[in-house]
């Protein structure tokens, strides 16, 4: 190959030497970043993670003054019905010092903005702090101060609306979205 | 090769990081300054493509490994359940499938640039060799890892190939089912293989690590096989090496890409598409396209070599094949190393690589199928018309002479004017004897480009004679076929043949071209790459 | 010298591509050309559609597809996606199921596809009741696999005379010749048949297990008006598996495009990079 005189361009051949290699390095961090990104977003929840699941639940077994848990997407959700003196003591405390604020009403309605049941609650069972699954008021290991459940990790203490009232949970006990199907029953999600 | 090192932190941080690891010296020292030969070619390129191609194995197969469950039940579900739910599933599966096959291709680009140039020769010996320990170590990974989708191919590959090691004496089937797991492949296989993959390519990539470091003891070889001398031989790794690297790397992506996305399952099975079923074997059991040579080897004896029985011998070689490979630097007695100076010892190359390319085509095929015969296959059909035919038996005292006393009998019976004389042997001591006289006696010979073929004109021929005569007399001739297993074993000779034979018998006799005195002196006659 | 033999060499090894089969007496598969065929090919969503529906009525009656959910029909590049077009006239926002080519639309998710809801509900699936625990059947859900069948392989073998229909997943890539040869199966019968096997021209050995699954013209009601002979239906159910196998398709070659012509830019600009690089050293 016959070698080029030294070259004598000086300055323009280093400002094209340059754009050359500015170009190149730009549209080779483009190209990596364009590679990069599938690695990162198959990590992302899957196709059969994000079509939400739905649960159904009957409610016609559940007496007053009880709950169950529910599983929805994996996770527990409390599902309460609550007591006249519950309901009036959650309404009540719409009221009370909240570190959340937020109304009874607020808590029990539907996914769609529809008015739900005062007896009816339901609430993703998962203590707003670090996760743990909280008691209910009529568990034996309940040791709270507002009749609606207890969280025996931290001490975290719910109202009947489940509404922090003390402890170091920040939120209130989420909500879990719900459509009445029947007057006895419910599809959550 | 490389003086003392050139590194000169320029930073508070990377001299305080320098006297404590000197870490940023030693990628500078192997990978910017490093003196590199000037002349080298492209094909000095696939080292690095190599490397990412590890690299991106590594990398696709740890985020598949998120997803893939290793039980029989849900192994190819899950394989599935990437291609469709997992993110860009679809994308990391193929690039890791293709990226196997791309791996090998540019292996075996890297390794007969190896035989071709004499990296293998002192002082490379140990780098060749830790050369060879990286590719029996992706045979390894590939064979493990095409297991894991659990379609036919790979159940079945995966039954074939630990089958082999029954083979070896003694020991052979307790090693099998120590693999195993137990009596056949099942479910503890498919999980201590999921195992081994996912660790084997660190282990790869250990040994690569060991590879570039005897690389850079000895320095890179180039086109004219003489050492670099004096600093005009060289120019820095960075960025002229780099640059031409990165060159070659776009056209192995656009290959890459080219498989990726338009022609995903060009490299693979169908068969591996069916979930696998341990109860019904496939029409033909295959590797994937970079073992098919090895496969050739394996198949090609289909004889026995005195006490050693065919399957042993085929299991020999084909662990031969790749370990003559290991000590090629002793076998090899040129003092010339570039075979750019080596007139015949090029031609035998050139030999060398039409038949490894022709023992993957043989591996691909049907093992009985012919290629070329030496005549057409042809029967030739006696026959009596007319005349009378008599039925007789005989009976012999002891069934070792049957054959003696029929072949007397049937003598004796056309001496006394028999026309045509049939025994079917009944028993061990006795036969039906049809005796045809006083007709007239035809025969017609019927040809056929196939077996099949004469067969069914046999069967054509026979149906029309058949109510002229009683019996009729069938004589087949099969020509000499040269078949695949034929050419295997022609091509398998060469490579061996090349190795044993050739390299050590013509660096003693051969006379070699002049060989430049440095790298940097222009060479004149640029046609020899 | 070793240049020209590098171009021989790799022309020889690009003819070492396919592995010879010995072929079985059957035909090869009857050429036809689908829309997804070649490297820019695409899905017609309304045969893909269709070939659903013929899948449903006439195949699922024995063949499972046990790697599908029913909302994959509505996902992105879903025959049954549903999308938010705007109304060139009144520009309102409207559903469309299968966007036409050239529009645009904002997609909507599987979740709040009515249509795919529909599909899966109109099918019961095997479950356990919530409350006595007992084996019995529910309304499908999106996120249910296809229903099988036959509960297992043993029913499945025993309900076909001890043959097991294959699944149905990815029969276009477990095939030589994909769904070009699943087409010609359908309609290579000759009407012979041998003991409990029928006679087909494109089938290995010629005797295949299956009965005719399109003995007739008419056998579905295609929404779209279209007539269901049994070329059409065949056809049909053949695009239909084809997107059943490689449901992300068209995103691949879409996504291929572009990589190359990126790799073609960014190739040719490293090698002027290159050039300059080495300008006026020895080489």
């Amino acid at each position: 190959m016959t070698e080029a005189h030294a070259d004598t361009h000086g300055s323009e051949d280093a400002t094209r030497r340059d754009f050359i290699f500015i170009a190149v390095g730009a549209v080779a961090t483009v190209g990596a970043g364009a590679a990069v990104w599938p690695f990162i977003d198959q990590m992302n929840p899957a196709a059969d993670t994000r079509a939400m699941s739905t649960t159904e639940v009957d409610l016609s077994q559940i007496p007053v003054g009880s709950e169950i848990k529910a599983v929805w997407q994996g996770k527990p959700v409390f599902i309460r019905h609550r007591t006249p003196s519950e309901v009036g003591q959650a309404l009540r405390d719409d009221f009370a010092q909240l570190k959340d604020p937020q109304s009874d009403e607020d808590r029990i309605q539907q996914k769609d903005g529809k008015a739900g049941k005062p007896e009816w609650l339901i609430l993703q069972a998962n203590c707003t702090h670090l996760g743990c699954v909280p008691l209910p008021s009529f568990d034996p290991g309940y040791r709270g101060h507002y009749g609606g459940w207890f969280c025996p990790c931290h001490g975290s203490d719910y109202d009947t609306s489940g509404r922090i009232r003390s402890g170091p949970a920040p939120k209130n006990l989420l909500i879990a979205p719900y459509t009445f199907l029947t007057d006895h029953s419910i599809r959550i999600g | 090769m490389s003086g003392p090192s050139t590194y000169e932190p320029k930073s508070g941080f990377t001299r305080w990081l320098d006297k404590r690891l000197p870490i940023i010296r030693l990628a500078h020292d192997s990978f910017i300054a490093y003196p590199t030969p000037r002349n080298l070619n492209y094909w000095w390129t696939f080292g690095a493509m190599l490397s990412l191609a590890l690299v991106i194995q590594i990398v696709t197969g740890v985020v598949l490994a998120m997803n893939y469950m290793p039980q029989i039940n849900m192994a190819f579900a899950s394989v599935e359940r990437i291609r469709r739910d997992v993110p860009f599933g679809w994308l990391l599966q193929s690039m890791h499938a293709v990226g196997a096959s791309m791996f090998f291709l540019a292996v075996y680009v890297h390794m007969f640039r190896g035989l071709y140039y004499g990296s293998y020769k002192a002082p490379r010996e140990v780098l060749w060799i830790l050369g060879c320990l990286i590719y029996a170590l992706m045979i390894a990974t590939a064979f493990l890892g095409y297991t894991l989708p659990w379609g036919q191919m790979s159940f079945w590959g995966a039954t074939v190939i630990t089958n082999i090691l029954g083979a070896v004496p003694l020991i052979g089937s307790a090693i099998q089912v120590w693999i195993r797991g137990g009596g056949a492949i099942d479910e503890p296989t498919l999980n201590r293989f999921f195992s081994l993959h996912y660790l084997l390519p660190f282990v790869i990539a250990g040994v690569v690590v060991l590879h570039i470091w005897a690389l850079h003891e000895s320095g890179q070889n180039n086109p004219t096989g003489v050492e670099a001398k004096s600093k005009q031989d060289t120019v820095a790794f960075t960025p002229y090496a780099t640059i031409k690297d990165a060159v070659a790397l776009g056209l192995f992506f656009i290959l890459y890409s080219v498989f990726i996305f338009f022609l995903p399952q060009a490299l693979g099975h169908t068969d591996n598409f069916i979930p696998a079923n341990p109860m019904q074997t496939p029409s033909e059991i295959v590797p994937e396209w970079y073992l098919l040579p090895f496969y050739a080897i394996l198949r090609a004896f289909d004889f026995n070599i005195g006490p050693i029985d065919s399957k042993t011998a085929g299991v020999f070689a084909m662990f031969l094949s790749i370990g003559v490979l290991f000590v090629l630097p002793w076998l090899d007695t040129s003092r010339v190393r570039s075979m750019r100076y080596r007139p015949t010892a090029r031609w035998c190359f050139v030999i060398f690589v039409a038949v490894c390319l022709g023992l993957g085509w043989c591996g691909g095929q049907n093992p009985g199928a012919v290629l070329a015969k030496a005549g057409p296959f042809s029967a030739t059909l006696q026959y009596v018309e007319g005349g009378a035919t008599q039925t007789q038996s005989l009976t012999v005292d002891a069934p070792q002479d049957f054959q003696k006393t029929a072949d007397e009998l049937q003598a004796s019976l056309i001496h006394g004017g028999a026309q045509m004389v049939d025994i079917s042997r009944e028993g061990a001591r006795t036969a039906t004897v049809l005796v045809a006289r006083g007709g007239v006696a035809r025969t017609r010979t019927i040809t056929a480009d196939s077996s099949d073929d004469l067969e069914d004109r046999i069967t054509a021929a026979k149906a029309e004679i058949a109510p002229r005569t009683a019996f009729v007399g069938i004589t087949r001739v099969t020509p000499f076929l040269f078949t695949v297993t034929r050419l295997s074993q022609l091509l398998t000779f060469y490579y061996f043949f090349f190795f044993i034979v050739i390299l050590p018998l013509l660096g003693l006799s051969e006379t070699p071209n002049r060989v430049p005195d440095t790298i940097a002196k222009p060479v004149v006659a640029q046609g020899a790459a | 010298m070793l240049r020209r033999l590098t171009i021989a060499a790799f022309a020889a090894a690009a003819l070492i591509g396919g592995v010879a089969f010995a072929a079985n007496e059957a035909k090869p598969p009857k050429p036809y050309h689908f829309s997804f065929d070649g490297p820019l090919g695409s899905y017609d969503m309304a045969a893909v559609q269709r070939g659903f529906l013929v899948y449903s009525q006439v195949c699922a009656n024995c063949h499972s597809m046990d790697h599908l959910s029913y909302r994959e029909l509505g996902e992105e590049g879903g025959p049954f996606a549903m999308y938010r077009v705007r109304n060139k006239q009144n520009g309102e926002m409207a559903a469309r199921v299968g966007l036409p080519a050239g529009e645009h639309g904002e997609f909507v998710q599987v979740t709040d596809n009515p249509y795919v809801r529909a599909i899966a509900e109109a099918v019961q699936i095997p479950d356990n009741d919530p409350q006595t625990g007992e084996a019995t059947t529910r309304a499908g859900r999106i996120t249910d696999h296809f229903r099988r069948p036959f509960a297992n392989e043993i029913a499945a073998r025993a309900s076909n005379g001890g043959a097991l229909p294959p699944d149905l997943s990815v029969i276009a890539l477990a095939r030589e010749g994909g769904v070009h040869y699943v087409r010609s199966i359908l309609l290579g019968y000759t009407g012979q048949t041998r003991g409990a096997q029928y006679e087909n021209d494109y089938f290995a050995g010629r005797y295949i297990s299956m009965p005719p699954p399109l003995p007739a013209d008419g056998l579905v009601n295609y929404a779209d008006g279209t007539t269901a002979t049994r070329e059409q239906m065949a056809t049909d159910v053949a695009n239909f598996l084809q997107w059943a196998a490689d449901p992300h398709m068209e995103e691949r070659k879409s996504m291929g495009v572009e990589v190359l012509i990126f790799l073609i830019v960014l190739t040719a600009l490293l090698y002027v990079a290159y050039k300059q690089v080495w300008k006026g050293e020895h080489h």
